[in-house]
């Protein structure tokens, strides 16, 4: 049976400590831009996390949201791609196919959760920071769009693996690497087509929503609810 | 003044800008060329560090050369358009105004067709939009309205082309017989081999007769499809079904706009005042007008639906534009596109050729900045609240952008110096037809008819 991948992030354990950016960017090759390039709008976060600040003061409260991008099945960044850069593979990623994308930008404004990036100039890196690059992910030159892969490295190298040892998947056995990175466990990786999975399971829970369902994009990011603000409102 | 006489005068009058070139020419087509050049420096400049040295960013993927690609392609809508219907219902006041605005289209679609090209990350590749067959079996994705974009302008600026040249066969035949040497070769060569036989006057006017009802549809369509661009996505305030009118009214009005400017400046560097009568621009004024009535109702209508329908993301966009960082330029916009132009269009004693002028500036102003207003907004204000942006040009889109409006006047300046800008035979079939018609009066009178 083909895999589904999808993912659970509970907003309840997230501590907006950000390691999953900081893993992402380590694992992907992205360049961070700098404060001057930052600031004109040109940092690359394939994951990034969002706060919202609540309430009035002093009785504020920090809320945070880990975004990236919603492997949606009914993604609208593919169809408007002229060149098929942006499409969809069998596992059911929105993949990105480097050496065909000419840089429309179309796809970055068809996606409303924003969780596409262009490289608008050459990657660089300080030396000695260049050796850290990891030899598994592609750098990506000036002019192409780039995003979230779900790790797809991580998932065939899995897929491989298990294959060689003439096994099947185990449950968490991939983990991305922002998944692998949060310490509070706020974010499951798994295969949703497997009903036993971690993911699936979560995927089903009564505090599970979708980012701007009703966009019709139909996400495979599941965000479960915090459980302060679901009683609260069972309550009144 | 007889007839024979009067028709060497139009030749002459309508040559001499072929025939004699004053310094004022060659300073005025280096003057242009020095900004076109600047234009692709900045251009090349770009390609090679990429779109870093621009204002795009995240979330604001587009900025002013996807706003100077609509400008260019709205301008170019015009004048074939314009064309096309008035020669589909014979009016007679049009024979001085066809080829001015036939030729606006032809130049003005081929600098908004290379904004697409501009604006790439990887321009080099652009060529993967063609459907060529391909080793690999890949095809560009006929989903994408990019694509469709492709086919329309490559459509129109075929047709429009087409559309420009063939009335232009028989005046190439005018300035070959006129002409000695290497320019004789040349007309010669794009004359076709007109001798003027009735039966070639009989197929080009049939082929003028399809080429004007078919390239109708087209012209609808080219922007139609570039409002598809924005509509089909579903960003706060593009995804709307009112884009396509909307757009392709907006193109007619800023085409109309440029044709203004175009004639009123033709007629006082050419000296045509005789040619360009002030009953041009007064029926143009009116159409203008027209046009003007016709945006305001349309953007009155987008901004009504999406204040009443009150959907968060959508006001975030209309707030912002009504009230906050770009009401400025909305409410210059308003006042160019409408405010302005009311009165200069509407009372009939100011509907002169300063007046026209006057509105028309008004328009191109106003119409460039309802492109910008149509993208960037959008862009800068998408669902997600934490993804909010902006959009500040930087130098090499402003002066890409001046390089293309530099292109767009030297490409005019120099086609007027190598094509009569006023269609000679068309004048003359029209003098032709004044005369025939006061003859006939003139026996109905001696018969006794008329009273």
């Amino acid at each position: 049976m083909t895999h589904r991948w999808g993912m659970a992030v509970d907003l309840d354990r997230c501590t907006g400590c950000e390691a999953c950016v900081t893993a992402c960017h380590a694992e992907n090759n992205i360049p961070t831009a700098g404060p001057e390039e930052a600031a004109r709008g040109r940092a690359k976060h394939w994951m990034r996390v969002e706060r919202y600040w609540e309430g009035e003061f002093p009785d504020v409260s920090a809320k945070f949201r880990p975004v990236l991008c919603q492997q949606c099945d009914n993604a609208p960044c593919e169809p408007v791609c002229p060149t098929y850069a942006s499409q969809h593979n069998e596992e059911g990623l929105n993949i990105q196919v480097y050496n065909r994308c000419f840089g429309t930008r179309y796809c970055a404004n068809a996606c409303f959760y924003n969780v596409r990036f262009f490289n608008w100039g050459n990657p660089e890196w300080e030396k000695p920071l260049n050796l850290q690059l990891n030899p598994d992910v592609s750098v990506r030159e000036a002019g192409v769009m780039e995003k979230c892969t779900f790790c797809i490295q991580r998932i065939k190298a899995g897929e491989i693996n298990a294959e060689a040892e003439n096994r099947e998947l185990k449950d968490g056995e991939i983990k991305p690497a922002c998944v692998q990175s949060c310490t509070a466990n706020a974010l499951v990786f798994g295969d949703l087509n497997d009903p036993e999975s971690a993911v699936s399971r979560l995927a089903e829970s009564p505090r599970g929503t979708k980012l701007l369902e009703d966009m019709g994009a139909k996400p495979k990011i599941t965000y479960l609810l915090r459980e302060t603000w679901h009683e609260s409102s069972v309550k009144s | 003044m007889s007839q024979a006489s009067r028709a060497k005068q139009i030749t002459d009058d309508l040559l001499r800008p072929l025939l004699h070139t004053t310094w004022k020419f060659y300073l005025g087509v280096s003057f242009l060329s020095c900004f076109v050049l600047a234009g692709l420096a900045a251009w090349g400049y770009q390609m090679y560090n990429g779109l870093a040295v621009t204002g795009d960013n995240w979330p604001v993927f587009w900025g002013f050369h996807e706003t100077n690609f609509v400008f260019w392609i709205g301008i170019s809508d015009a004048g074939t358009l314009i064309s096309a219907i008035l020669r589909m219902v014979y009016a007679e006041w049009r024979r001085p105004v066809t080829r001015c605005a036939e030729a606006i289209t032809a130049f003005a679609l081929t600098i908004g067709a290379m904004f697409p090209l501009v604006h790439l990350g990887r321009p080099w590749f652009a060529w993967w939009l063609i459907p060529y067959p391909s080793e690999r079996g890949i095809w560009p994705n006929f989903r994408s309205p990019l694509t469709w974009d492709f086919f329309a302008i490559n459509t129109y600026l075929t047709s429009s082309l087409l559309f420009l040249f063939l009335p232009m066969i028989p005046d190439f035949a005018i300035v070959r017989d006129r002409t000695t040497g290497f320019r004789k070769k040349i007309y010669s060569w794009l004359a076709l081999g007109w001798q003027g036989y009735p039966k070639q006057w009989h197929r080009l006017e049939l082929t003028m007769h399809i080429m004007a009802i078919a390239i109708i549809p087209i012209a609808i369509s080219v922007h139609t499809i570039v409002s598809f661009d924005f509509s089909m996505a579903l960003v706060p305030m593009w995804h709307t079904t009112i884009f396509g009118p909307y757009f392709v009214a907006g193109a007619i009005f800023s085409g109309i706009a440029a044709l203004i400017i175009a004639m009123a400046v033709l007629r006082k560097t050419l000296h045509l005042e005789e040619y360009l009568l002030p009953i041009h621009f007064n029926n143009l004024g009116k159409l203008l007008f027209t046009m003007s009535l016709l945006w305001g109702y349309f953007v009155f209508n987008e901004r009504l639906t999406t204040w009443y329908g009150n959907e968060p993301s959508e006001m975030a966009v209309f707030w912002t534009t009504q009230i906050g960082t770009f009401a400025p330029l909305f409410w210059t916009m308003v006042f160019c596109n409408f405010i302005l132009p009311f009165p200069f269009l509407a009372i009939r004693k100011l509907r002169t050729i300063t007046g026209c002028v006057i509105a028309s500036c008004g328009v191109v102003v106003g119409m460039w900045l309802e492109r910008f207003l149509i993208i960037v907004p959008g862009l800068s204000h998408k669902p997600l609240p934490y993804s909010w942006g902006s959009y500040m040009p930087r130098w090499p889109e402003i002066t890409i952008m001046v390089g293309s409006f530099a292109a767009m006047i030297l490409l005019y300046t120099l086609f007027s110096k190598v094509v009569p800008i006023i269609s000679i035979w068309e004048l003359k079939v029209g003098e032709h037809y004044e005369h025939q018609a006061a003859k006939a009066l003139g026996a109905a009178e001696e018969a006794g008819e008329v009273v």
